[in-house]
């Protein structure tokens, strides 16, 4: 077929589409214009001062390229959005997500280790223990009525210990000669349908959470319990196992990305891996339209602010700044976000420029 | 007669039977590996003085109301400004290529007592700035901070991406050694401690003893009446976030002090969050309104006792602070639901008769 994709087609494709959807964004008054908007930008940006952001190989039948690794990169907090999206839903917040990767990395490295097992299995044994951990969370915040903050801080701070526990304090690397080692690389670094297999799960673990929350009545559910605790279980919701499973599904999705993080540096990192990604991910979620007080949900603006802090991150290493100083225009762009959403400040600007409108004689 | 318990203290009494209870494992334990010595005590509160004023920041913010995430980053920020400040090229030869110009060449290298004030001015500032953004436009403070952390640990690598050491004599002659404070003829108290000593006791004074304190107390209580009763919410606020954001810089400047170098990677990383554990292990409730500076100390000596002790007891590693932290926060915070939920109980006993 084509051995090279060129960069301008592709970059216009990108531009267009995006433009497409800006439109039936605003159309559709869906607060997704907004993250969308600041994404279209941030490409156009790339597009003429970033050389080589949108070039595209064709390799081995698979893609490769600065926009596949955004896609790539930016699965990690992508997933921990999805769980995020709906626990912040719920009026709560998730702080151990980023501990929950490292843990579950540690299981599956443990047992992969240790042999015996076949990979399903292992993978399996990995996400039940993530999900025991959401459940944990769960049972603190709906049960025992801790705050969330609060409750999830505790797993936060523990969690990485007790995945140091898992792996004795080591760094667990994979070696070539374990059984299952193939498969279990493949996961963070295989392609699927020409893209990583990665990004293949994030697209297939969204199409389920949207199925699951917006076609059943399991999102109105979430948004009536962050919306009001009490109401909405005298209208014969049950709050608890609400939130119970919002918690135990960002555990699991957190565990989902610990396996690809483990898998694709073949390293179960328990020090490492996640770490800060929880805040990430509360800040895609915010990106996206979610407010933090809960009771209304964005499950693509949360995609869509998590691929914006990774286009953001990219383009500053590709224009090279270092990962760390990259920080400095991520918090620009927080706060900036964040006064965007402020109804405050909204107000303030749009008083800004109606004064000298109203000082016209009628 | 009956000695009366009263609930709001129950938190606190805990810590400090926590507290006492880790030393005297300690003195059973290893008494005869010198748990019991001068020097043990004279450690624990140097090791941990930089923690603990960043604790007291974090915990005036939290009974406020809020909370901040910013200290740890800040503690980077201000060591990294320091070192670059006060570089000497006599001093450091080797390192001179790699140095940026902060201020114009006249002016630089500052003395170090100098790099100080303007350190500890920048991490004041940015403490407004936060306090400012959080107040005037409704801004969640967990995000703005975390915002403020994202920042002040960028700027620090925009600063210098590695770490530069301190070899002004100020430094190395008048901070270790002059300042020093001989309690025995062994046994020297490095200055951090009487840095941690003092913003501790205006801590204190602030919190006990001024409207500020009362007024942070009741905006962290109930906000909404503090606004009916017509107390200074927005200056109050900001003026919390000002004070964390000025003990967040103390405290890099007492981590230069007590490493003698800036390091833009390492210095502060997680502390923020040692810090809240800190808070809350000393009995503050995290949704605001309840707590004391007394609790915090005794927060972060359980913190640094619990260190101390894995390190006596020499096989198990560093990692089981951590998990020892994460389950003495559950405790705590079961034990605050359990408490408040008397007080409650308490309250409407009360309203019934």
């Amino acid at each position: 077929m084509f051995a090279e994709l060129s960069a301008p087609p592709f970059a216009l494709a990108l531009l267009v589409v995006l433009a497409g959807l800006l439109v039936a964004a605003r159309l559709a008054r869906s607060t997704v214009f907004w993250p969308l908007a600041a994404l279209a930008l941030l490409l156009a940006f790339n597009l003429f001062a970033t050389r080589g952001f949108f070039s595209l190989e064709w390799k081995e039948g698979h893609l490769f390229g600065p926009a596949i690794d955004v896609l790539k990169n930016g699965s990690y907090v992508m997933l921990l959005s999805l769980g995020m999206t709906l626990v912040i839903a719920t009026s709560g917040v998730d702080l151990s997500v980023g501990a929950v990767m490292a843990i579950s990395g540690a299981v599956a490295a443990g047992l992969i280790e240790r042999g015996g097992l076949p990979l399903p299995a292992v993978l399996a044994a990995a996400l039940g223990v993530c999900v025991l951990v959401g459940l944990w969370n769960g049972v603190l915040v709906a049960v025992f009525r801790v705050q969330p903050l609060v409750a999830t801080l505790v797993l936060m701070v523990a969690g990485r210990g007790v995945a140091m526990l898992i792996t004795e304090g080591r760094r667990i690397t994979i070696q070539r000669s374990y059984a299952g080692y193939d498969a279990f690389v493949y996961i963070g670094n295989g392609f699927l349908f020409y893209v990583p297999l990665a990004v293949t799960i994030v697209a297939v673990m969204l199409l389920l959470t949207a199925l699951l929350t917006r076609k059943t009545a399991l999102g109105l559910f979430i948004e009536a319990v962050g919306d009001n605790d009490t109401a909405s279980r005298y209208a014969g919701v049950n709050a608890r196992a609400v939130k119970l499973a919002a918690y135990t599904f960002s555990a699991f999705c957190a565990g989902v990305a610990g396996l690809i993080y483990a898998s694709n540096i073949r390293t179960a990192d328990p020090s490492k891996a996640g770490l800060y990604l929880e805040l990430d991910a509360i800040m895609a979620v915010v990106i996206g339209g979610t407010a933090l007080t809960g009771g209304r949900f964005r499950l693509i603006g949360s995609v869509v602010g998590a691929l914006l802090i990774q286009t953001l991150t990219t383009t500053m290493l590709m224009h090279g700044l270092s990962s760390d100083q990259a920080l400095v225009p991520k918090a620009v762009v927080v706060v900036a976000v964040c006064l965007l959403q402020s109804r405050v400040f909204r107000e303030r600007v749009a008083r800004l420029f109606r004064r000298p409108a109203r000082r016209q004689p009628a | 007669m009956k000695l009366r318990l009263d609930a709001r203290y129950i938190p606190v009494l805990a810590s400090a039977g926590v507290l006492a209870g880790l030393y005297v494992l300690g003195c059973v334990l290893f008494g005869d590996r010198g748990f019991t010595s001068l020097r043990v005590v004279v450690d624990l509160l140097s090791e941990n003085a930089f923690l603990g004023a960043a604790a007291i920041g974090a915990t005036v913010v939290i009974l406020s109301g809020g909370i901040d995430l910013s200290s740890g980053s800040i503690i980077a920020l201000v060591s990294i400004l320091i070192a670059v400040l006060c570089f000497d090229p006599a001093l450091d030869p080797r390192q001179v290529g790699e140095i940026k110009q902060l201020l114009p060449a006249a002016w630089l290298p500052l003395h170090p007592a100098a790099a100080v004030l303007v350190a500890l001015a920048v991490g004041t500032l940015l403490g407004t700035a936060m306090g400012c953004l959080i107040h005037f436009f409704r801004l969640p403070p967990f995000l703005v901070t975390l915002g403020g952390m994202f920042f002040a640990r960028g700027l620090a690598f925009l600063i210098k991406t590695e770490s530069l050491s301190i070899k002004h004599p100020f430094y190395i002659e008048t901070i270790r050694e002059d300042l020093r404070i001989a309690l025995t003829a062994q046994v020297d108290m490095p200055f951090v401690v009487v840095c941690f000593a003092a913003i501790f006791v205006l801590g204190l004074v602030l919190m006990h003893w001024t409207r500020f304190g009362r007024n942070v107390y009741a905006i962290g209580g109930d906000e909404k009446s503090a606004v009916l009763m017509g107390l200074p919410v927005a200056s109050t606020k900001i003026r919390g976030y000002t004070f964390a954001g000025f003990c967040s810089a103390l405290a890099g400047v007492m981590y230069t002090f007590s490493l003698s170098k800036g390091d833009p990677a390492q210095a502060g990383v997680g502390l923020e969050l040692d810090a809240i554990a800190s808070a809350v292990i000393g009995g503050t409730l995290l949704s605001g309104g309840v707590g004391y500076l007394a609790g915090t100390l005794m927060g972060v000596l359980i913190f640094g006792l619990i260190q101390t002790l894995i390190n006596f007891q020499g096989t198990l590693s560093a990692w089981w602070t951590r998990i020892a932290v994460g389950v003495l926060v559950l405790v705590f915070i079961l034990l605050q639901n359990f408490v408040s939920a008397a007080t409650r109980h308490v309250g409407s006993d009360r309203s019934d008769t």
